[in-house]
């Protein structure tokens, strides 16, 4: 407890040194990420740290939420619905309903060589008789002003809306994952999470009537107020020269900490449910199921369903913290999405952190967060340091000091090799 | 109808460069699979390995064409290749050495060594970005081609032009070489047959004297081999790019895991399924069916069932499927 509180204070001294020394602004840049990285930690937590379920395709999920973000607060494109919506949408329920037949139809076919062969003929048909209808309709919506819209547009909702949608999204992608991996054992899981989540990016990129695919989606809708409207509110005016800050700063401080309000309130709503969940006897049977898979199932626990279950809830918080990213940023780019910077460094925050106390996560993730931001500067200004007796102009000098910006992943690497080696339970270790 | 020219474009389209792309996975699952079955656990600094050995073979290429050396037709980067081993061995070991013993002797988890991987991975990241930099790095020189698209239609008259070129050849015959030369270690060599005897039952191993330090080093010199290997003939035959061969991966652990992971014969035949398939899918097959369909029925649109963008896709359903109904690979390999 005591240790927990040192880290907390540690952390929010770099915060504020941070913030004397680089500027308020960029430390609260800082904070935002590091929160919505703290929640997404919490979520890989409850997968790994909980139950020992080994996910890597945190970037897929994360994309999800992404995803979310625009379906929920872009408006409808009116136009492109009545170009072929109707169509667009019948192709996807044709294509789950063919899906969903060999399934339902599997178990009754008599077993041997010719029902297999009935069933690829049937998915073969399937399959062009699904793009037949798919790529007209697509066709169509993407015609319609491809240069601003291409797409169908969300739902026009206020964009916080986006956020549970998100974990609904990611939930529902876990359940489908879970339901044929779970059962596998738990390299296979690893190897099929992070095929999932490479497909759902390439959909992402690809699926231009969607969300416009790597053309972006910009401009998304805010939960807080813009700062121009800020500068223009008489009363906010008031109130920043009453603070002896110029307008400007006053107002972009203002948007930045109501983000961190907002994030603060998500994350320790999840913080306070996933504390009651680890505390609970569902947390105990949790624990058990991880320590000893076979004691466990020989006392009767369910033990692919309760792994299925915490799946799913450790995606869904993942994306939450998505598409309370895509927020932050205020705009969808497909393109940004890299597994090292979306699921191999939430993995580094979960493990520094502490795997399995939820506190530790939290902490990883702001931590982590803070340290792969400032690598950068710190990087350059020990090049500058390495190569200031070199020669203005030499190759080595300049070649040094553009590397500087792959310092990062360098540092997480060792970051995480020595607290593995050295402190493996993490900052904060499970109870 | 016309069948010649259909198989002339099928072979110029699909089935060589698969052929080609085959090979590459399938040196590169025998990495996985091999330190899969001595060292137990699944790799993920894999693609990384793969990197770092093409890297010190395009520096040291570049020394070779610094001084001017130069292999006649073939590429440089073959005459480089053996420094491109050498580097990548003496890092796999120093960090065997330094980071995975200390867990082996733990004996820690399997799923613990696999986070250690990907430790090592973003260190392995890192240090090629840091050398080489992000950017496309093309490195093949000498003769492209072999047969180039115009000869070949001169040649022979027909209306389809088959190429070969010099990289899907070399990427054939160096994997050939590798591959013939590894079974002949595994099965013929004393040092072979105790690292097959250390995967099949480590305490039997143990129990009959073999020194389990020795297997891991050795495997670790022959890993890195075939993963400097598989690495420089992707990037003659494509270019070479750090991103990139993160990304492979993907399609490698397919490979390795539908054959059966832990076997090598298995690896080479997931290698082949999986680049048939990802070609096969993502080829527009308008030019062919143009050929061998009657006129009438020649189809108006590009018949390509995925775009090329979802090969990734492929691999993720054909390795699905495979463990679904038949968990341990086509080649029965180990389980944990």
């Amino acid at each position: 407890m005591t240790r927990g509180l040192i880290l907390y204070a540690l952390m929010a001294l770099l915060l504020l040194v941070t913030g004397l020394t680089q500027g308020w602004s960029v430390t609260f840049t800082i904070l935002n990420y590091g929160l919505v990285s703290a929640i997404m930690a919490l979520g890989v937590n409850l997968q790994w740290g909980f139950a020992g379920l080994f996910n890597i395709g945190v970037m897929g999920f994360v994309a999800l939420g992404g995803l979310a973000a625009v379906l929920t607060s872009v408006p409808p494109v009116a136009e492109a619905w009545s170009a072929g919506g109707a169509r667009l949408i019948g192709a996807l329920a044709l294509g789950a309903a063919i899906i969903a037949g060999p399934i339902a139809l599997w178990r009754r076919l008599p077993k041997g060589k010719s029902s297999g062969l009935i069933l690829l003929a049937y998915l073969l048909a399937g399959f062009f008789l699904y793009r037949w209808v798919f790529d007209g309709a697509v066709e169509r919506v993407e015609a319609v002003n491809p240069a601003s819209t291409g797409y169908l547009g969300g739902l026009g909702l206020p964009i916080i809306f986006a956020w549970p949608l998100g974990g609904v999204l990611a939930a529902g992608a876990a359940w489908a994952i879970g339901k044929t991996a779970l059962g596998l054992r738990s390299d296979y899981l690893a190897i099929a999470t992070l095929g999932i989540a490479e497909i759902i990016i390439a959909v992402l990129k690809n699926e231009d009537w969607l969300a416009r695919g790597v053309k972006n989606v910009a401009g998304l809708p805010r939960p807080v107020p813009y700062e121009v409207d800020l500068q223009q509110d008489p009363v906010f005016l008031e109130r920043a020269a009453s603070w002896g800050i110029d307008a400007i700063t006053a107002s972009s401080l203002t948007v930045k900490l109501a983000y961190a309000g907002l994030f603060v309130v998500v994350l320790a709503v999840l913080l306070i449910l996933a504390q009651l969940a680890l505390a609970s006897p569902w947390g105990r049977m949790m624990r058990a199921i991880r320590d000893n898979e076979v004691a466990a199932e020989a006392m009767g626990k369910d033990v692919t369903r309760r792994h299925l279950q915490v799946f799913i809830l450790g995606s869904a918080v993942i994306g939450i913290a998505g598409a309370m990213m895509t927020t932050l940023d205020g705009q969808l780019t497909p393109g940004t999405y890299q597994p090292l910077r979306y699921t191999f460094l939430v993995w580094v925050m979960v493990i520094v952190g502490g795997s399995g106390n939820n506190f530790g996560s939290v902490l990883g993730g702001l931590l982590i967060w803070w340290l792969w931001v400032m690598v950068e500067p710190m990087g350059l200004w020990l090049m500058d340091v390495i190569t200031s007796g070199m020669s203005e102009g030499s190759w080595l000098r300049g070649h040094l000091q553009d590397a500087a910006a792959h310092m990062r992943l360098l540092t997480m690497g060792v970051v995480l090799l020595l607290v593995l080696r050295f402190s493996p339970r993490g900052l904060l270790p499970e109870r | 109808m016309d069948p010649l020219n259909a198989i002339v474009a099928l072979s110029n389209f699909v089935l060589i460069p698969a052929l080609a792309y085959g090979a590459q996975l399938a040196l590169g699952a025998l990495g996985v699979t091999l330190i899969y079955g001595i060292l137990r656990f699944s790799n993920f600094a894999h693609g990384d390995t793969m990197a770092f050995g093409t890297m010190i073979t395009i520096l040291s290429t570049w020394g070779l064409q610094g001084m001017g050396v130069s292999f006649g037709v073939l590429p440089t980067a073959l005459l480089a290749l053996p420094f491109g081993i050498l580097g990548t061995a003496l890092f796999l070991l120093l960090t065997d050495r330094t980071i995975y013993a200390f867990y082996r002797k733990q004996r820690a988890a399997p799923v613990i060594l696999v986070i250690v991987s990907m430790g090592v991975m973003f260190v392995m990241n890192g240090i090629v970005r840091f050398v080489i930099g992000v950017d496309d790095i093309g490195f093949a020189d000498g003769e492209r081609f072999i047969i180039n698209a115009r000869d070949f239609r001169d040649m022979t008259g027909l209306e389809e032009g088959l190429a070969v070129r010099t990289t899907t050849v070399i990427t054939l015959v160096t994997a050939a070489i590798a591959v013939a030369l590894l079974f002949w270690f595994l099965n013929r060599t004393r040092t072979g047959k105790s690292m097959r005897a250390y995967s099949d039952n480590e305490d039997l191993a143990l129990l009959s004297g073999i020194n389990p330090e020795r297997v891991v080093a050795i495997t670790w010199i022959i890993v890195a081999a075939l993963a400097t290997t598989a690495g420089v003939l992707y990037g003659l035959d494509k270019s070479f790019k750090a991103f990139t061969y993160f990304q492979l991966l993907l399609p490698i652990f397919a490979s390795a895991i539908v054959g059966g992971l832990g076997s090598p014969i298995g690896a080479i035949a997931g290698g082949f399924v999986i680049a048939f398939s990802e070609v096969m899918i993502t080829y527009a097959w308008k030019k062919v069916l143009g050929y061998m369909a009657p006129e009438a029925l020649e189809p108006d649109g590009l018949v390509q069932l995925m775009s090329t963008d979802y090969k990734f896709a492929v691999s993720f359903a054909i390795l699905i499927i495979v463990l679904l109904f038949r968990p341990t690979g086509l080649f029965r390999g180990q389980s944990v």
